[in-house]
């Protein structure tokens, strides 16, 4: 009988994505209502080394799929290797982090096993040995409970959203290697383009720092940047912004960009439209910096400057360099 | 080239969402609805495609009344002709029956490429489209920002982390549209005129051959509740000169929210 959870960790330049380790950790919190043991799968070209680090949030099995078919991402080949994975584990429920990878990937599988799959859920609850998934519906403008009448189930969590385990050095998963012939990958990835400027993720950063019209203009985005490198953060960016083709889409938060659940968010010059408001309300802590009081987002900020984000961004940057000075 | 675009009618991306009574919908009173804004990429890119190569586009919708409205849209912006999958056994699928009879509408088209949005706004899944590529035994690129396509073959562009992935292959294939795609055109007063001619095909489960199939106690999935976010507490407001609110900020943020 299906049992257990089977974790798709995903890597990608021999990385292991923290998303992929949260989505494991939860796993482990949630195994002894499930019943029957963790697993996990990762897929790729030398990825044997990643099986230390997966092993530390303690998974009993590691199933490795490590082949020269797998050095590039492919839709078909990989569904393939997480096919094999899951017959071979016979898991309950299959997690994943839902990134672009996932969002490519995992309902392929799911449909392939005749499997129902929620994505981007942000709390899984259990009741006896069988799960209820939430997740966001209309960019988190309403929450949805989902549940399921199948042996086997696809969820795949939100990155930021499920704690980390600590790391137990000490735990050796059980490894093993599973042989995948990819067979005929129709679609092919052939180069991969690094995205102008773009070093953090918003969609998975702990830290955002997002600008609005009332940065004034696509030159000042280096102001924002100074304060994303102070901390850590990703660069986001309200729709109005990338509609006027300030920046790229990939930094656009809201319904139709990215929906994100930070830490820590910083709203440099956002109004607050609903659109904006529905991607990021579910942020640990908001920050509004913005010139006109009346400004929709101050009602959902956690701490706000009425004020130029011009004159007030450099001096938070200059304040946060002085106390990392002084550390 | 025959092409397949899936379209879903949503809620405006500015409407305020209330949960209905019944706490499994949401209150339509005040809203109105559109096509999903991520299918008209989807739709620009068919019409983009036909104009190259001629052929046929099509747009495929499943829901109630509403799907009519998104279906005359994308008939005015230039698509040849529509199919509506309406039948009350078939509302507020999940995305694995949604993906089945998506495929079963379009399985005997014979189709070269089949397009989609890269979510629908509202269950939020970006599930539809992969599945719909495997029940179609198709090929795919999910979240396609720049496609080109020549004697049959494909370049497509696709957005992932911090990067762009490039992806080719042949037709069939099934792409997932992503905003950056291309810029959706306006339906012209003359294509809002030429749309009330065009035929909409109604089907409903019986005709699809799949009465019973997808009934709410077949379905692997089922929404238990829908509920409204929890309302955030009153935040505070950081008074001061500029060097005054930066310092606050920086003391809050650090030994308050300690999240830096």
């Amino acid at each position: 009988m299906a049992q257990g959870i089977l974790v798709f960790i995903e890597q990608r330049n021999g990385q292991v994505r923290k998303s992929s380790l949260e989505a494991l950790s939860e796993a482990a919190r949630l195994i002894g209502n499930v019943g029957g043991s963790v697993s996990a799968v990762v897929v790729g070209q030398n990825v044997k080394g990643l099986t230390a680090e997966i092993s530390k949030y303690k998974p009993a099995k590691i199933f490795v799929v490590d082949s020269g078919d797998f050095a590039n991402y492919s839709t078909e080949g990989y569904a393939q290797a997480v096919t094999e994975a899951v017959k071979k584990a016979d898991p309950a429920f299959v997690f994943s982090a839902q990134t672009s990878m996932a969002k490519d990937l995992i309902p392929r599988v799911a449909a392939r096993l005749d499997a129902p799959i929620a994505t981007d859920v942000t709390e899984i609850k259990s009741e006896g040995s069988s799960l209820t998934a939430v997740k966001p519906m209309y960019s988190g403008k309403a929450y949805g409970v989902y549940e399921f009448a199948s042996p086997l189930v696809f969820l795949t969590l939100r990155p930021n959203r499920f704690a980390l385990a600590a790391a137990d050095a000490g735990h050796q998963a059980q490894v093993e290697d599973l042989a995948v012939a990819a067979g005929n990958i129709r679609a092919k990835v052939g180069e991969v383009h690094a995205a102008k400027g773009q070093t953090i993720e918003v969609s998975e950063a702990p830290i955002i720092v997002a600008g609005g019209r009332g940065i004034k203009g696509p030159e000042n985005w280096p102001v924002l940047q100074n304060l994303c490198d102070v901390l850590g953060a990703a660069l986001g960016a309200s729709r109005a912004v990338v509609d006027a083709g300030w920046i790229d889409h990939q930094h656009q938060v809201g319904q139709t960009g990215k929906t994100v659940s930070p830490q820590l968010y910083i709203a440099c010059g956002i109004s607050g439209a609903i659109q904006h408001l529905a991607g990021m309300s579910s942020s640990k802590v908001i920050v509004a910096i913005n010139k006109d009081p009346e400004a929709p987002i101050f009602k959902h900020a956690t701490y706000g400057i009425v004020g130029d984000v011009l004159e007030i961004v450099p001096k938070v940057t200059e304040e946060l360099k002085h106390m990392n000075g002084k550390n | 080239m025959k092409i397949a675009v899936c379209i879903k009618s949503v809620p405006d991306t500015e409407a305020k969402i209330k949960v209905a009574g019944d706490s499994k919908n949401i209150d339509t009173a005040d809203v109105r609805f559109i096509t999903n804004p991520y299918d008209e990429f989807a739709i620009e890119e068919a019409l983009k495609l036909k104009e190259k190569f001629g052929g046929e586009t099509v747009a495929i919708a499943i829901g109630g009344n509403e799907a009519t409205e998104v279906l005359r849209d994308s008939l005015a912006r230039g698509i040849d002709s529509a199919i509506h999958v309406k039948d009350a056994e078939l509302e507020n699928l999940d995305p694995l029956s949604t993906a089945k009879i998506l495929a079963n509408v379009i399985k005997e088209g014979g189709y070269d490429v089949v397009f989609c949005g890269q979510q629908g706004v509202g269950g939020d899944n970006s599930a539809v489209p992969s599945m719909l590529a495997e029940f179609l035994d198709m090929p795919q690129v999910a979240m396609t920002v720049k496609l080109e396509v020549t004697d049959n073959k494909f370049k497509a562009e696709r957005e992932i982390e911090g990067a762009h992935e490039i992806v080719e292959g042949n037709l069939p294939a099934l792409f997932s549209a992503q905003k950056g795609l291309n810029e959706p055109r306006y339906p012209s007063i003359k294509g809002v005129m030429a749309a009330r001619r065009k035929e909409i095909a109604v089907k409903d489960a019986n005709a699809l051959g799949v009465a019973g199939n997808f009934s709410a106690d077949k379905r692997k999935m089922r929404l238990k509740q829908m509920v409204m976010p929890p309302e955030r507490p009153q935040g505070k407001l950081i008074d001061g000169d500029v060097d005054t609110q930066a310092k606050t900020l920086v003391k809050l943020l650090r030994e308050e929210a300690h999240v830096i």
